[in-house]
């Protein structure tokens, strides 16, 4: 089981042409015009690393270093515009767990749909359902619509249903425990064992002392850009120090 | 080929009857009413075609209500099928940008959530073919073929329009009207047989009169249509899923990375 990542860049397009629609364009090409370009900018840029077996990736950096979605390049949620990445394994991507469902069906129909497109069976959601639903706590909201539901019973269902997940490579977005007291406890639990289960692991953190603690090779991404690569200690140190340069320039 | 298929239906089966599901669902939920509604609103519909045309065409078109029928309830499956696919990859970003899923599922639903209305649709409709004392016909069985062409049809329509959604949001309000103007060249509730024979010809390049003219022709009249129209109903199919395979293969990701 290996994770390559070599040199990929990913590509956003931001502030764009489709906010003017297709009347626009046409009249502008017409005229002679030019169209005006969409702004782009590289979420991520130029990022190379290999993870083998019995690896724990913790991937840091400040808001909007591209971490997330370095994540869904590796998952292949999306494509990356340059570079290639090639995953040997299962793989599955714990991402923003608590949304993308449909507010409009009931919890038991959100459950269905969500399991089955995290890729299970039909067989399987029919013999876990009940398990998921208790797990989650929802017992008596079954058949209520999924928008009734408070924030935090949207994140427990979300994790119930993602916590039945056995991948060899775990792709985790700070999803270690969700809900509060005893329920995260619960789920840090049940987290701590898919992680033992499996093979290869990556995680994304704004906790250092988190990511001392559970891994053991840290990527530090500063603007899309790859700053560091290395092990945990050494890269977690240099983090630190830049951060407290930072401040004191600040 | 096959196994390709076979493979895929295998592995995303569940998630698909998931999809069409909720597809489905959604148009009934959304009031108290639900079914009643979506059953209510196309008769009303119909009721106010009727209405205002009986007098212009009624009097020279037998089993009126049937025809317009005809004509009203295809338009609405093309209609809807392919309004509805068009933002079915944007609408599903927030699942599309967190889970690893074959995008074309989630249109292909719509697709089928727009047949299985239709359906419902064909249901009333013989309930009118009963009433109006049109005469029922072995050859029924042969509407099997227009829909399924126009199935094919709307898939293809759908895909490019899907495509087209992501960069130019402003493309569903032309959509609407470009819609509006199919539907009034699609002899909905007037006949064409009055016009000449050129002009009858050139109906035939609107898929969607095309595929009307060939319900109507086994439904009020019982009769085969020319084989040309076969023809024709499955060059549209083939030629539009063709088109819109191609710019699903080219544009469909592209939205993920527009913010």
């Amino acid at each position: 089981m290996t994770i390559k990542v070599e040199n990929i860049r990913i590509r956003y397009i931001v502030g764009d042409f489709r906010n003017k629609g297709i009347t626009d364009y046409i009249l502008k090409k017409l005229k002679g015009e030019q169209v005006s370009r969409a702004k782009e900018f590289w979420a991520v840029d130029g990022v190379s690393f290999e993870l083998y077996k019995g690896d724990f990736l913790g991937i840091i950096g400040n808001n909007g270093a591209g971490k997330s979605t370095l994540l869904k390049a590796i998952s292949g949620v999306m494509p990356p515009t340059q570079g290639s990445v090639t995953v040997n394994g299962n793989i599955a991507a714990l991402l923003e767990l608590g949304t993308g469902f449909d507010g409009d069906l009931t919890v038991r129909e959100n459950t269905f749909l969500r399991g089955a497109l995290m890729g299970y069976t039909r067989e399987f959601m029919k013999e876990t359902y009940d398990d998921i639903i208790a797990f989650a706590e929802l017992e008596d909201f079954q058949d209520m619509s999924f928008m009734q539901l408070s924030s935090g019973m949207k994140a427990r269902l979300g994790f119930s249903i993602a916590c039945l997940v056995r991948p060899e490579i775990l792709i985790l977005d700070e999803v270690l425990s969700v809900g509060d007291g005893e329920f995260r406890e619960k789920s840090e639990k049940r987290m701590a064992e898919i992680i033992a289960d499996g093979a290869i692991t990556l995680f994304v953190s704004h906790s250092l002392g988190q990511v001392r603690k559970l891994c053991n090779k840290v990527l530090w991404l500063e603007k899309g850009k790859q700053k560091a690569f290395g092990a945990t200690a050494e890269v977690c140190d240099m983090y630190e120090q830049a951060m407290k340069k930072k401040k004191k320039g600040a | 080929m096959k196994n390709l298929i076979a493979d895929r239906w295998q592995k995303y089966n569940f998630l698909f009857e998931q999809l069409v599901a909720r597809d489905f669902k959604q148009r009934y939920k959304r009031t108290y009413l639900g079914i009643v509604w979506s059953l209510l609103s196309p008769l009303l519909h119909l009721a106010v075609m009727v209405l205002v045309f009986v007098n212009f065409f009624g009097r020279t078109i037998p089993h009126f209500v049937v025809y317009v029928f005809i004509g009203l309830k295809v338009f609405t499956f093309f209609k809807e099928a392919t309004t509805r696919g068009m933002s079915s990859l944007v609408a599903n970003r927030n699942i599309l940008t967190k889970i690893k899923a074959p995008k074309y599922l989630f249109l292909l639903s719509k697709n089928v959530a727009s047949l299985l209305n239709f359906g419902l649709m064909l249901i009333i409709l013989f309930a009118f073919v009963l009433i109006d004392g049109v005469p029922i016909h072995p050859r029924f069985i042969l509407i099997v073929y227009p829909i399924f062409t126009l199935l094919l049809f709307n898939i293809g329509v759908g895909l490019i329009l899907s495509a087209l959604y992501v960069f130019f949001k402003d493309i569903g309000h032309l959509y609407e009207i470009f819609a509006m103007l199919v539907m009034w060249l699609s002899a909905v509730f007037y006949d064409i047989s009055n016009f000449s024979e050129t002009v009858q010809r050139l109906a035939l390049i609107n898929p969607i009169f095309t595929h009307i003219h060939f319900m109507r022709s086994v439904i009020l009249y019982g009769v085969v249509p020319e084989w040309y129209v076969f023809a024709i109903c499955a060059a549209y199919a083939a030629a539009m899923l063709a088109l819109g395979a191609f710019f699903y293969k080219r544009y469909n990701y592209k939205f993920l990375y527009y913010m």
